[in-house]
């Protein structure tokens, strides 16, 4: 197709448009975080700090809890991640290679999970919780991240088993492979992109979770990061500095698992991705 | 297209665990989902109905409707649905318009498309509560420039944290949330996008049609049904997510900014009031199934139409 250049220019100006809006709230974040607090007030609105410093940096690794809370995030997303995948394979595995009864009523149910409001469970889980000694705990927010997220990986690792064509089932069977041997000696090797990007989407989940950790968790020790850094803001003390520090370090994970599930963001959003 | 498969008979069929094989992969998930949503679910629906405030523990019992009619008579709960909607609209409005926009700008490719895309995607992975408090730090006048903007092109008064007035401040969880759902609808549209044939572009180029005419007749009743059913999905989704809400205004100030979801959590999280947090919860799940059921009927009927 032939373009014209002003739309060529049209275009570069928009694609920066929303590249800057895309960037410039994290951009304004680590800026403030590098900032050294004398120049703080004076330099708030300039584009560039005129110096730089890593002090807020290494004042929140020596100074505050955040290392705790950090490591309890890193626990939390991870176990969950883990438990979510398994039985998501499982379940994806059924659906994907088995026809059995109540299968489309079991889909439903695992969809209708998606779209009704959780803080409807809030108080009665909790109180589960308080009852069975899951409260203040992270073992107690691994459970219910992984109940959460596990519909939606379903449905994710269900789009890979889907892609693996049921010839190799066959073929493998035919080899004298039982149906199972068949599944998860053959099969599920073939999916290892997908549980590894599943793994990411359910990680990323579990690390932006915000209020069923304000509920279930009370501690200095067992807080996640989303909580101690609210918790941190509530305090009243405001550093600047050390917040915006804080939360540059909250990012990383994240940036990272989304380096690595971008190829996979599209069937990840389809399958109707639990952060959206 | 269903093709048939000739499927090879196993020897020695174990008929029962063939059998029992789906359930037993399926039933982990199921129990989990059972014990930590469906069960909590009914717990919640009986907690709407009794009087259950955490810090009047004598006067706790069955209640009747009275937590129904509080709400039924509770301003800031009709604000708050009021609230929803304004919030889940505007957000879905531009998250879309904003979305497709950016699926438009992909879908011809140019160099170093894959790293463009990885930074402009990036508000996706960044957690809510990161967005959120970003968003109102950008906002606060001490240490974010956009009030010096907004005051400096005549779009406010004066250099106030829009957060801080009641008559605005929703706008301000509104434009995170925008920020952050762009790329979901980019996202998902640029798949249906660069799933056109492009012989459809040629013949009308050949035709003479012009890049409107295009967008209008080939474009545009492609990507309508994804638009459709992401728009839906997203609109129950919106209505849902508090969180943005919580960490950038607390609902406030003066409960000004509560959408359904945020004031339940203010109501079981604050106020500790139990029983009422349930009633309010039970209405929103009901209002909600409401507005998928209709949905689906329109939908429905649209598909028999077209």
């Amino acid at each position: 197709m032939k373009r014209k250049p002003l739309w060529l220019g049209a275009r570069a100006v928009a694609l920066t448009g929303y590249l800057v809006f895309a960037l410039f709230p994290l951009y304004w974040i680590v800026k403030i975080a590098l900032t050294p607090n004398k120049s703080l007030y004076s330099e708030a609105l300039l584009p560039f700090p005129t110096s730089v410093t890593f002090d807020n940096f290494t004042n929140v690794f020596a100074n505050t809890p955040f290392p705790t809370y950090f490591m309890n995030s890193v626990i939390v997303s991870l176990s969950t991640a883990f438990f979510a995948t398994i039985l998501a394979s499982l379940t994806a595995a059924a659906f994907s290679r088995y026809e059995f009864r109540f299968k489309n009523t079991i889909a439903f149910i695992l969809l209708l999970t998606q779209f009704f409001p959780l803080v409807i469970v809030l108080v009665p889980l909790f109180r589960v919780l308080v009852g069975i000694g899951l409260v203040d705990n992270l073992w107690g927010l691994i459970v219910v991240y992984t109940a959460i997220n596990t519909p939606f990986a379903t449905f994710l690792m269900k789009s890979f088993f889907d892609a693996i064509p049921r010839e190799l089932d066959e073929a493998a069977m035919i080899d004298g492979c039982t149906r199972i041997q068949a599944l998860w000696r053959v099969i599920l090797p073939l999916t290892l992109p997908g549980v590894a990007a599943t793994l990411g989407f359910v990680f990323t989940g579990a690390w932006s979770e915000l209020l069923f950790s304000l509920m279930l968790i009370n501690s200095e020790s067992q807080k996640t990061f989303a909580v101690g850094l609210l918790s941190f803001i509530q305090k009243g003390a405001v550093n600047w500095g050390q917040m915006m520090a804080a939360s540059t370090i909250a990012l990383i994970p994240v940036i990272l698992f989304f380096g690595f599930i971008q190829r996979y963001l599209i069937r990840g959003l389809t399958a109707g991705a639990v952060k959206g | 297209m269903a093709t048939t498969i000739t499927r090879t008979p196993q020897p020695k069929p174990r008929a029962l665990q063939v059998l029992l094989e789906p359930y037993l992969y399926v039933s982990p998930t199921l129990l989990l989902l059972g014990l930590t949503l469906f069960v909590p679910v009914l717990i919640g629906i009986y907690y709407s109905f009794i009087h259950f405030v955490v810090y009047e523990p004598l006067n706790h019992g069955f209640a009747g409707l009275e937590n129904y009619i509080k709400a039924f008579n509770d301003p800031i709960f009709w604000l708050s649905l009021r609230n929803t909607v304004v919030w889940t609209f505007s957000s879905l409005v531009f998250q879309l318009l904003f979305g497709l926009g950016l699926a438009l700008l992909l879908v011809t490719p140019f160099p170093g498309q894959k790293l463009y895309q990885a930074l402009v995607f990036l508000p996706w992975a960044v957690p809510a509560f990161l967005s959120g408090l970003t968003w109102s730090w950008l906002f606060n006048p001490v240490i974010g420039p956009l009030a010096h903007w907004a005051a400096a092109l005549g779009l406010l008064p004066n250099a106030d944290n829009i957060l801080a007035d009641p008559s605005i401040a929703l706008i301000g969880p509104i434009i995170a949330n925008i920020w952050f759902g762009i790329p979901f609808f980019a996202i998902t549209l640029l798949a249906t996008l660069t799933a056109i044939p492009k012989e459809m572009y040629e013949a009308a180029d050949m035709d003479g049609a012009s890049s409107w005419q295009q967008f209008r007749f080939i474009t545009l009743p492609y990507i309508a049904p994804t638009i459709v059913i992401t728009a839906l999905l997203r609109t129950v989704w919106i209505a849902n997510f508090s969180d943005l809400i919580w960490v950038m205004t607390g609902g406030g100030p003066a409960d000004a900014t509560q959408i359904t979801s945020s004031y339940i959590f203010t109501v079981a999280y604050n106020k500790l009031d139990y029983g009422y947090a349930a009633a309010i919860s039970v209405i929103l799940l009901m209002l909600l199934i409401l507005y998928a059921v209709i949905m689906l009927r329109l939908r429905s009927r649209l598909e028999v139409t077209t």
